[in-house]
């Protein structure tokens, strides 16, 4: 038998629920170690001018894929740019690919999901099986589908995942909306005589805003890793700009003879995608009472 | 039963229906004429002509659709433009290569991700459960076509061990075949271990807590007949289910590492359209990818169906 918990020595003060969502996402070293992560990537791309030692599109025929060394700290590529530059560059095209495309996925899918269920009847049915049906083509198929038939180029590929990301949050809006709808400030809400669209933004919205930030993190994660792989297929960032999934799509004919060109824009993704997942983890077990 | 069946099967028809749509509507995101597009730069004047025919371009686009939907209800997924093949053949050529892969890698998942579950779970906060987590978020967050070509670069390049790209059909030579398939389905199964371990954790940890699990030590049978017989079987179910539904995942993953190993299945054959510009293919691969996942998940719904008697009542 383990012991009863002592009372705590001294009762702390009124804290909100926001206020101690935020002390435990701070406790959890995993959270911690992400957010670092994070904002150390957000640095590089935002300084990524100033920080790149070398001008990452400027091609160099006396350095062609060179080893790492002094001039060359990750070494240089097939036309003898700088890998050190070229990656710090793409973290732009990752990062902006990763955040886009979930914006997009917010913005279609929270209204529609609202819809759904807070209308119920028809507009849930209508609603849920298209959702279904987006959920049923494999992500990545359907996201190199839609950009294959929008064309090759970044923005496209933000759209595609973006789209393809919607289902996800179409279907968490939903079931979240009708949990809370039963609620009873809901009924309050609806007693006083708001209008539904009211009682839709202001007292439903902000009560379901945690189990989205979560997914929104993670959904990050995957966006990152999806924006490098339809790259690496020649479906996103279009060369000579830099970004992660192309410079590995180029480095795998080298691997024999460069593979300094492999290992650092795969560690980048790796890194990357792992801050996010580190920190939407921590912000489930932070704002989700039940995963406590 | 049989209603429970009518009920499940009514319920997939709607959703193949939007699934038609979304896929049908794909050829409408082509910017201008798709006639136009689809013949390539050569612009042949003749081969527009047949395309609009074909598609019957000139009429209006719900009469397109009910055209496009009578030929895919019949298996006629249209023709590849460039290898003038039906799209049909071309996936039933290639689907028993990815089938492979995906079988093995689904193996590889199984055996890692279940195995590292149950001892992360029975082992709660010790030292084999935190590196079980590690391990479970490193297969999450690597991009698979780099875990790919890492393998390459140890294994073939460096240790010269396995090849690092080329298939070899396994009525050829056996031998080759699985040298050949190893790394890609190791690849594959890496991130399906990952979702797998973190589920078998959950699962059993429930299945730990539970009265009969508690009964069965009461009674004083081994600890390892405990977690194997009497928590593993419960824990089992959802793990399975889960498994199936993972398939998606392992279809998107074989685009990928298809891709980096050249291994010329399902995968390879969209990307190539898609550089082809072979929209049929491209329309067609997805429809079928689709199609079999509905089908998958209708085929686990029965299966848990029939193993919980619950349900049954």
């Amino acid at each position: 038998m383990t012991a009863i918990p002592a009372a705590p020595a001294a009762v702390p003060e009124e804290l909100s629920p926001g206020q101690r969502a935020l002390r435990r996402l701070i406790r959890r070293k995993g959270a911690m170690v992400g957010l670092v992560l994070v904002i150390a990537f957000v640095a590089m791309a935002i300084l990524a001018p100033w920080i790149a030692p070398y001008d990452p599109l400027a091609t160099s025929w006396t350095a062609i894929r060179k080893a790492p060394s002094d001039m060359y700290l990750l070494g240089t590529d097939e036309l003898g740019r700088d890998v050190l530059s070229r990656v710090i560059w793409g973290a732009r095209a990752s990062l902006l690919a990763g955040v886009v495309s979930v914006c997009i996925s917010l913005a279609i899918g929270v209204p529609i999901g609202m819809a759904a269920g807070y209308l119920g009847r028809w507009p849930d049915a209508l609603i849920s099986r298209i959702t279904d049906a987006m959920l049923a083509c494999p992500f990545l198929i359907l996201a190199i589908a839609f950009a294959a038939f929008l064309g090759p180029s970044l923005t496209n590929a933000m759209i595609a995942i973006g789209v393809t990301a919607t289902p996800i949050f179409i279907r968490l809006t939903r079931a979240q909306v009708l949990s809370v709808k039963v609620e009873d400030y809901v009924e309050a809400a609806r007693a006083v005589g708001n209008s539904h669209l009211r009682i839709a933004f202001r007292h439903i919205l902000p009560n379901i805003v945690a189990p989205l930030l979560v997914q929104a993190t993670l959904a990050i994660a995957a966006a990152v890793i999806a924006e490098a792989s339809l790259s690496f297929l020649g479906l996103g960032q279009q060369p000579p700009a830099p970004s992660w999934g192309s410079m590995l799509n180029t480095a795998k004919n080298y691997i024999d003879h460069a593979p300094w060109m492999a290992i650092w824009p795969g560690l980048s993704i790796f890194l990357l995608v792992l801050s996010f997942n580190l920190l939407g983890d921590g912000l489930r077990d932070a704002l989700d009472p039940r995963h406590r | 039963m049989f209603n429970y069946l009518v009920q499940r099967i009514g319920t997939i028809v709607p959703t193949l229906f939007f699934v038609s749509i979304l896929i049908f509507g794909l050829q409408q995101l082509l910017p201008g004429d798709p006639a136009l597009i689809m013949a390539g730069e050569d612009r042949d004047e003749n081969v527009i002509r047949y395309l609009r025919e074909k598609f019957h371009l000139d009429e209006p686009l719900p009469m397109r659709y009910l055209y496009w939907l009578g030929g895919v209800l019949q298996g006629d997924l249209g023709e590849s433009l460039r290898i003038q093949q039906p799209v049909t053949d071309l996936i039933l050529q290639k689907l028993p290569v990815t089938l492979q892969l995906a079988a093995m890698a689904m193996v590889i998942a199984l055996i890692i991700g279940i195995t590292a579950g149950i001892v992360s779970a029975v082992l709660k906060d010790t030292a084999w459960d935190y590196a079980a987590n590690i391990i479970a978020l490193w297969g999450l967050s690597t991009p698979n076509f780099w875990l790919g070509i890492m393998l390459i670069l140890f294994f073939s390049v460096w240790l010269g061990w396995l090849p690092a790209s080329g298939y070899v059909s396994p009525f050829e030579d056996l031998k080759a075949n699985l040298a050949s398939m190893i790394m890609p389905a190791f690849v594959l199964g890496n991130a399906i271990a990952a979702v797998l371990m973190r589920h078998t954790r959950s699962a059993m940890l429930q299945v730990l807590n539970a009265d009969y699990v508690r009964t069965a030590r009461a009674k004083g049978l081994v600890e390892r007949v405990v977690i194997l017989k009497h928590a593993l079987r419960n824990a089992l179910i959802p793990i399975i289910t889960l498994g199936a539904l993972e398939f998606g995942t392992l279809l998107s993953g074989a685009v990928l590492t298809e891709q980096v190993f050249t291994i010329p299945g399902f995968g390879k054959l969209i990307v190539d359209a898609v550089f082809n510009r072979d929209y049929a293919v491209v329309q067609g691969v997805v429809l079928f990818t689709a199609t079999a996942y509905i089908t998958l998940n209708l085929l686990a719904d029965l299966a848990y169906f029939l193993v919980n008697p619950r349900l049954r009542g």
